[in-house]
């Protein structure tokens, strides 16, 4: 398989453009012949959906939540970029293309992110007219605040709930679109495979998850936007029910799955208290605006949040500040993390476990007034204090890193296509804008660039190819993918092993956590392969799912997620492997400057690792995509 | 601590179900609510059982997907928290605790503790969004907002659609939640122009899907983990007479 990105020729300013007027249209009376299956009502999905059937396109959207409005964009609290430059600081759509690009430490597509930084200021402007209620200042304009790796305020927010306010939106615009007839929502429905026919994506595979019954549905081109797989790590901050399984299974139907091993560490959630802990907690980065990050110069085990308020200044170690003077507690998130790690490492991690450091905000209430720290983030201290118990305006938060977000994804064109035409991935399910690392705010902004403004145009550019004519699901493709499906299913229903489905999930997220975490090294990965090769088989044999096929069954559901998890476990290791330079959040060991910092190899590593699946159990082929920089001088980043 | 549980097992829709107990023990008072029900759970596999079925997704209390009926009231004991952001910290050792679903005429049990709440997607079908299509809006600051109203209709907008309103409501009125979305379309510029066809729009799809009236108890308010003030139903009340004095429709 050859990859062809389809990057427009021309000045980075003028792909775009360009690009939309060499793309083939369909003609408004001819739309309504198209069908489109949407996967997944996050962001990504639900912005999309509601895009295409505005456009006039037929539109199957699925989710295997009980209302699109549950996806787990929900949970996004900080913000969404945008390049308004409404503070006049100096912000632009260069700026913060650059910021982009320089954040994922040089590991993502020039062009792609330049459309995204371009089209962020449409993104604002469609939400505001939707009625979300974005932070305002007193004059009634928009209210930004700023947020790691950047230099200027460029982030919309609505409190600590900008995620949740941006998904009712694009809930709201599919909403009216299902009021229209033009999108059929299927909730508690799961895609459980695609179906190709002459070699395009026709249609997707599902499971009612109410009845059991497997159904087929047929389509002109299928756009997964299933988000991320985070919770290959059991504990991440992702929801239960995020999964890998739609991206995968398609990855096994010949989409090649891009920079798999790169993970986003989020340097501020809640620290694990125990074995019993389902999820863990993300407090916003936007704390970190005023929240200073801090563990004593000297080692103190157990030091509780309480005793920390009286340890005077001098003996506190603000490790950002003092590492990084520019950018502070504002660096990125890798960088934030990994130097919460090597505190914690030196011994000097605080709380029950050692592993966490303080989050303080006593200077930011002195300088601002409770009332002001309250109105920015009060939810979150709410939060913070159901969970911990502990009270954030009295004593310092203890905060640990947390697998938060996958930049890698389904590898897709300059097009948002996979290599299996017809298919798109978009939103967090691709792997095409965050390089190595995500800035903050970007998740939210990605998502709705994808949705709103870049998938409604390319997908024109292949329907106009496709004839109107529809495939039925008697076809015998459909029919063959299902029996593959229920024979899957089937498969692990009978097993009746002793091992519950969770103890598998944990054990994975164990071996992936130790071994594929923050940091690592080519001993502790090829041991981690190993290991996740004999969980494999011994899930295969010995997995126990209770319950039957047809009915609601949330062992199952969970048993077909995890087996998934397990091979993209698997494929993470790998890449990891192969990818022997430090870039982003992969911190090699191996390749470290004498500070400690990422080392990258440019002249071995300037490529996206793009993975063919050739064969159950068979190696997968590593393809190379790669990364020309015309726009953007490589240099060793420096937050300092 | 050890627990005993009473919790309401139906295998589907049709099924007439009841209470099971359960006994739990060495349960961690840092363990929330739903982890130690993934704890029991656990324990009916290994014993041959099938699990209990309840609604979870975020458990960080934003996605509205949890929606236990925890000893008489809805999310539990605590205020303003959803059953998943509840902690074990907040009962005792040897506590009898009472687990069952949301119960009203529009949300039909599906299975154990999980209710079919599609009614409330068809609420917002009928009227909750500003009819815009993408692209062709004008620049996001050609619309002032002062930072009153921005807040009002963010208190408004902050609603999870849990569905806790309902189930605390003897007359199981969606009131709350579609007056919640009435009221941040209301009082926001964007949402002048449909302004009166939603409110009426809305109000006649959440009767036709057997929500009862408002009985002006609060009881949806006292329960809300969002703490949607109950004045946007007077709010809306005020939107709908207004709307309906001068509506086109008989």
């Amino acid at each position: 398989m050859k990859l062809n990105s389809k990057i427009p020729e021309g000045p980075i300013a003028e792909k775009w453009t360009k690009h939309k007027f060499n793309m083939k249209l369909v003609n408004p009376a001819n739309k309504r012949k198209y069908d489109i299956i949407v996967v997944g009502s996050g962001l990504a999905g639900a912005s999309a959906a509601a895009s295409f059937a505005e456009l006039g396109y037929n539109v199957k959207c699925f989710c295997f939540q009980d209302s699109p409005r549950r996806a787990h964009s929900i949970a996004a609290q900080g913000g969404i970029n945008a390049a308004k430059n409404y503070q006049n600081d100096g912000d632009s759509v260069y700026r913060l293309f650059y910021d982009t690009i320089k954040g994922g430490d040089y590991r993502s597509r020039e062009a792609n992110v330049y459309r995204l930084a371009e089209v962020s200021s449409s993104i604002i402007d469609q939400c505001v007219a939707q009625g979300v209620p974005f932070a305002r200042e007193y004059g009634g304009l928009l209210d930004n605040r700023s947020f790691g790796g950047a230099q200027v305020s460029r982030t919309f927010y609505a409190r600590g709930q900008t995620g949740q306010q941006l998904l009712l939106g694009a809930y709201s615009a599919l909403s009216r679109q299902v009021a229209n007839g033009k999108v059929k929502m299927y909730t508690r429905t799961e895609m459980l495979d695609v179906v190709l026919i002459d070699d395009k994506a026709r249609g997707i595979v599902a499971r009612n998850l109410i009845t059991g019954e497997i159904e087929s549905h047929s389509a002109h081109a299928v756009v997964l936007a299933t988000g991320g797989y985070g919770n290959v790590f059991f504990l991440s901050t992702n929801a239960m029910g995020s999964n890998c399984t739609a991206a995968w299974r398609a990855h096994k139907k010949g989409a090649l799955f891009g920079n798999p091993c790169f993970t986003q560490i989020h340097p501020t959630c809640i620290p694990v208290s125990g074995d019993h802990q389902s999820k863990l907690t993300l407090m916003s980065e936007s704390l970190r605006n005023d929240g200073r990050v801090w563990v004593p110069k000297v080692a103190r085990p157990k030091l509780t949040a309480r005793e920390a308020t009286k340890i005077p200044n001098d003996e506190r170690d603000y490790f950002l500040e003092r590492k990084y003077p520019s950018f502070g507690n504002l660096v990125p998130r890798d960088v934030a993390s990994r130097n919460a790690k090597m505190a914690c490492d030196e011994g000097k991690g605080v709380g029950a476990t050692g592993l966490a450091v303080f989050l303080d905000f006593a200077d930011a209430i002195k300088r601002d007034g409770k009332e002001v720290i309250a109105a920015k983030y009060g939810n979150l201290f709410d939060m913070y204090e159901q969970i911990t118990g502990d009270n954030p305006y009295e004593m310092p938060m203890m905060i640990y890193p947390a697998v938060h977000y996958t930049m890698g994804g389904l590898w897709v064109d300059y097009n948002l296509m996979t290599t299996i035409p017809g298919l798109y991935a978009i939103g967090e399910a691709n792997f095409s804008d965050h390089g190595a690392n995500r800035l903050g705010a970007s998740a939210l902004m990605q998502g709705l660039a994808d949705g709103y403004f870049v998938i409604p145009y390319t997908i024109g550019d292949y329907l106009a190819t496709m004839p109107y004519e529809k495939i039925s699901t008697d076809h015998e493709a459909f029919k063959e993918v299902e029996a593959n499906v229920k024979a899957k299913i089937n498969q692990l229903l009978n097993i009746k092993g002793k091992r519950t489905v969770d103890d598998f999930h944990k054990a994975l997220g164990k071996i992936m956590w130790e071994y594929c975490g923050m940091s690592r090294n080519e001993d502790g990965l090829k041991l981690a392969k190993g290991k996740i090769q004999e969980l494999k088989k011994e899930f295969w044999q010995d997995v126990k799912v209770m319950g039957s096929q047809d009915e609601l069954n949330m062992s199952l559901e969970k048993a077909n997620r995890v087996a998934d998890f397990i091979e993209l476990g698997e494929l993470m290791v790998d890449d990891a492997l192969h990818r022997s330079e430090s870039c982003g959040g992969h911190f090699r060991e191996e390749s470290q400057t004498p500070e400690g910092e990422a080392k990258r190899k440019d002249d071995e590593f300037s490529f996206v690792s793009a993975w063919e699946f050739k064969g159950e159990d068979q190696p997968e082929l590593l393809q190379k995509e790669e990364l020309a920089f015309e726009n953007v001088k490589l240099t060793q980043r420096s937050y300092k | 601590m050890n627990l005993t549980l009473k919790v309401w097992r139906q295998k589907n829709s049709a099924d007439k179900g009841g209470f099971e107990t359960y006994q739990v023990s060495n349960i961690s008072p840092d363990m929330s609510f739903l982890e130690m029900f993934d704890v029991l759970n656990e324990q009916l596999v290994n014993s041959d059982q099938d699990p209990i079925h309840f609604d979870h997704d975020c458990r960080e209390g934003i996605c509205g997907m949890c929606s236990l009926y925890i000893n008489g009231k809805p999310h539990g004991p605590k205020d303003a928290i959803t059953t998943c952001q509840l902690h074990m910290r907040s009962f005792s050792d040897g506590d009898t605790i009472v687990v069952e679903p949301w119960r009203a005429k529009a949300f039909p049990v599906v299975k154990d503790l999980v209710v079919d709440r599609t009614a409330f997607d068809r609420i917002i079908q009928a009227g909750g969004y500003v009819s815009i299509n993408t692209g062709g809006v004008p620049d996001a600051n050609e619309i002032p907002i002062s930072k009153e109203v921005a807040n009002e209709a963010m208190d408004a907008a902050t609603c999870i659609g849990c569905g806790a309103c309902v189930a605390a409501c003897k007359n199981a009125s969606a009131m709350l939640f579609v007056s919640a979305k009435v009221s941040q379309l209301a009082v926001l510029p964007q949402g002048q122009v449909e302004r009166k066809s939603r409110v009426e729009n809305m109000v006649a799809t959440m009767d036709a899907e057997g929500f009862g009236a408002c009985t002006n108890t609060g009881a949806c308010e006292a329960v809300c983990p969002k703490e949607i003030s109950i004045t946007n139903i007077a709010r809306m009340n005020r939107e709908y007479f207004q709307a309906k004095i001068s509506s086109k429709k008989i």
